[in-house]
């Protein structure tokens, strides 16, 4: 029952990874497809541009306001639903957010639960780190369920097993669940209800996340289609809710905007079947739902980003997906090459702040800078422009003082040295009159293998005679420009 | 403790020499676009839930109980969960003995942990009163109570929700204000738009994902 979950390990580098998957015609079919009719919901949910780029602002201004007085309002949340009976936690790493997760269990003795979609949890790790105590901890989100089964991570954030199609998923089934191979979704989906239907009732725990904590009324908002956060939160006699410290908004109202941003962003629905409102465990009076409810508030790096007044903006998220869908590289080279929890746009701009730039050293630059993600971001977080601030710090040498996690990681004191090179030849004209003279007359010098370039590409030659020097010739009157290579 | 002092430390010292940023929330933002006169108002909410596969039908306050009757009837189902506690449920529960109604009637009336399994596996439906809903985006109110817990409307593959025609609101906005919820919360408070639903496999929409299989909605007319 408790068996160890294998993670794949992930020992390969961003490029190596990207290069596999772009080679996999399967996996960008699969990607291809989703993500262009994720982009079609999203379009088809914001009929009217004045209205979707009103509530984008609105959304912007609340989550802006929230960050502007978030420790205030972190104390005010956890006030009101100490008030209402719900314990609160608050871990600074995932360490202590998962020993405080154990603890709560072990102190109920428990030995099953059951998951929610959560990728805090995913950030956590817990379900490994449960397992290593004897612990079983099931996905119970349909899309969850099946990554975990195949011992895969998520490649999505919101459709975490996109990555698969069903016949892949049929086989999947027939081979861990024992039951006949059908490539009838509603069969499959039918077969998980039963499956975890059972687990539902077992479960000493239930776990899930946050989609908005509210801090006026000490309530945990919670959206979803499957009806399986609703059964996490509600059937087993514990809750334990584990969230970012960035999803506390003030005031109740402020949920309005945000959660039909948030819905029509990711899936172009104009709502989630579910919204499920939580401010306190069962009641004396009451006959169902927890006896115990607790939040686990996680910083794990957050604290790092809110400290600069730019990079704070990251925290502006609410986890739509839109920049995903929206991503041309994502949609190339899928979830799993990122190699982290959060892939896509916000992956790029949130890992760095939990895991330090020296593990994720690709990110930043994995980007073409479109604009996309920027553009169809619900609380118009300007993501290309927080890529450049964190190629930027990315390069930084250490006495510069990088302001991000590991910043520097990429710094070469030989790169420096060469754009040093170039800025003093394009800033002083004699010495670039000099340099165009030696380049055209000792071209053949050049290397031939100038790195990543001449991978793919034959190595650059200078022309014989620089543009200056054709350019001169030309307007003295001396014929036609002669021989550019 | 600790942790929880370093987190607001450190959230603090980047806050240094700053306001917090005004209350400029537009509510017309949340509301102009999401109002309908009154003949609309149902047209949208039925649009919406129809659109997941919600059934509605509209029904008075006094012949409400024959139309659940009829949809379980369809349906070839044994039993259903009802709370008598409730005016709805005694009406219903009157009109079962009045009209010697087959279904097994069940009630709600102890804890789940004595019977969990019975209500996980043998209950086929149930039928539960709303606060109202949002025209807007085809959502019902759910207020669980102890009459009515929070797995009733969960569990059982049908669930039927009254409706009072007169407390559908035009947006989630204006239900909001009008209820005053700010001023305080019930342990849970749902907003439940269709039945049961996912697309985590190749965005093929399935319905009874792991809550009820089918919603259906009875719209009460004042009579």
């Amino acid at each position: 029952m408790n068996q160890r979950i294998p993670v794949t390990e992930l020992t390969s580098t961003f490029r190596e990874r990207a290069t596999g998957a772009l080679a996999d015609q399967q996996l960008r079919t699969n990607f291809r497809t989703a993500m262009d009719s994720l982009m079609q919901k999203r379009a088809d949910a914001f009929p009217d541009e004045d209205e979707r780029e009103g509530l984008r602002e609105l959304g912007n201004r609340i989550k802006a306001r929230a960050l502007s007085q978030l420790p205030d309002l972190l104390e005010q949340l956890e006030a009101n639903l100490t008030a209402n009976g719900v314990k609160v936690h608050w871990a600074e790493t995932t360490e202590e957010a998962n020993q405080i997760v154990h603890s709560i269990i072990e102190a109920r003795q428990g030995t099953q639960v059951v998951k929610g979609k959560s990728m805090v949890s995913e950030e956590m790790e817990m379900n490994e780190y449960l397992a290593d105590r004897g612990i079983e901890c099931l996905e119970s989100d349909m899309g969850e369920y099946i990554v975990q089964l195949d011992h895969e991570k998520p490649s999505h954030i919101i459709m975490p097993a996109i990555h698969k199609n069903r016949h892949q998923v049929a086989r999947l089934f027939h081979d861990k669940l024992g039951v006949d191979e059908t490539d009838d979704v509603d069969e499959l989906i039918q077969i998980g209800r039963r499956t975890l239907r059972r687990k539902f009732l077992e479960a000493d725990v239930g776990v899930s996340g946050v989609n908005f904590a509210i801090a006026e009324t000490g309530t945990l908002l919670l959206v979803e289609n499957e009806g399986n956060g609703r059964m996490s939160t509600t059937a087993p006699p514990v809750h334990i809710a584990v969230t970012g410290i960035e999803k506390v908004v003030q005031n109740l109202r402020d949920v309005v905007p945000l959660l039909s941003l948030l819905t029509r962003s990711a899936l172009g629905q104009p709502i989630t079947t579910y919204v499920n409102m939580i401010s306190s465990p069962r009641k004396p009076d009451e006959l169902d739902g927890p006896e115990e409810v607790h939040l686990v508030l996680l910083d794990n790096g957050r604290s790092g980003a809110f400290a600069d007044a730019q990079l704070r903006q990251t925290l502006n998220c609410i986890r739509c997906g839109a920049c995903i869908n929206h991503c041309p590289v994502y949609v190339r080279v899928g979830g799993h090459t990122y190699g982290e929890v959060y892939p896509g746009p916000i992956g790029k701009i949130i890992t760095p702040h939990m895991v330090g730039l020296q593990k994720v050293p690709d990110h930043p630059s994995a980007s073409s800078l479109c604009g996309a993600c920027g553009e169809v971001c619900p609380v118009k977080i300007p993501i290309p422009e927080m890529l450049q601030r964190l190629r930027q710090e990315n390069v930084k040498s250490p006495a510069e003082g990088p302001k991000v996690k590991d910043g520097g990681a990429k710094y070469s004191a030989k790169e420096r040295l060469i754009w040093r090179v170039w800025k003093t030849l394009n800033t002083s004209p004699a010495l670039y009159r000099l340099f165009l003279w030696g380049a055209t007359r000792f071209r053949k010098l050049t290397p031939s293998n100038v790195g990543p370039w001449t991978e793919n590409h034959t190595a650059p030659v200078p022309a014989r005679r620089s543009l200056h020097d054709l350019a001169r010739n030309h307007l003295s009157g001396n014929g036609s420009a002669k021989g550019g290579q | 403790m600790s942790a929880r002092n370093n987190i607001l430390q450190k959230l603090r010292s980047g806050l240094v020499g700053t306001t917090p940023r005004p209350d400029d929330f537009d509510e017309r933002l949340v509301t102009e676009p999401w109002q309908y006169n009154p003949d609309d108002r149902i047209r949208q909410l039925r649009t919406q839930m129809e659109a997941v596969h919600t059934e509605l039908y509209q029904v008075t306050s006094q012949n409400w109980p024959e139309k659940v009757a009829e949809v379980l009837a369809a349906r070839n189902l044994g039993n259903l969960l009802h709370a008598p506690g409730t005016e709805h449920g005694s009406q219903l529960a009157e009109y079962w003995q009045s009209s010697g109604q087959s279904v097994e009637l069940l009630t709600y009336d102890r804890p789940i942990e004595e019977w969990k399994d019975e209500l996980f596996w043998n209950v086929d439906a149930s039928v539960t009163g709303t606060l109202g809903a949002i025209a807007a985006t085809g959502s019902l109110v759910v207020w669980p109570d102890r009459m009515e817990p929070r797995l009733m409307s969960l569990l059982p593959p049908l669930h039927i929700a009254l409706l009072k025609a007169s407390e559908i609101e035009d947006n989630l906005y204006t239900f909001m204000k009008r209820n005053n919820w700010s001023a305080g919360m019930p342990t849970n408070l749902l907003l439940v738009s269709g039945p049961s639903k996912t697309a985590d496999i190749e965005q093929v929409l399935a319905f009874g994902a792991h809550g009820p299989k089918e919603l259906v909605v009875l719209i009460l007319e004042d009579a």
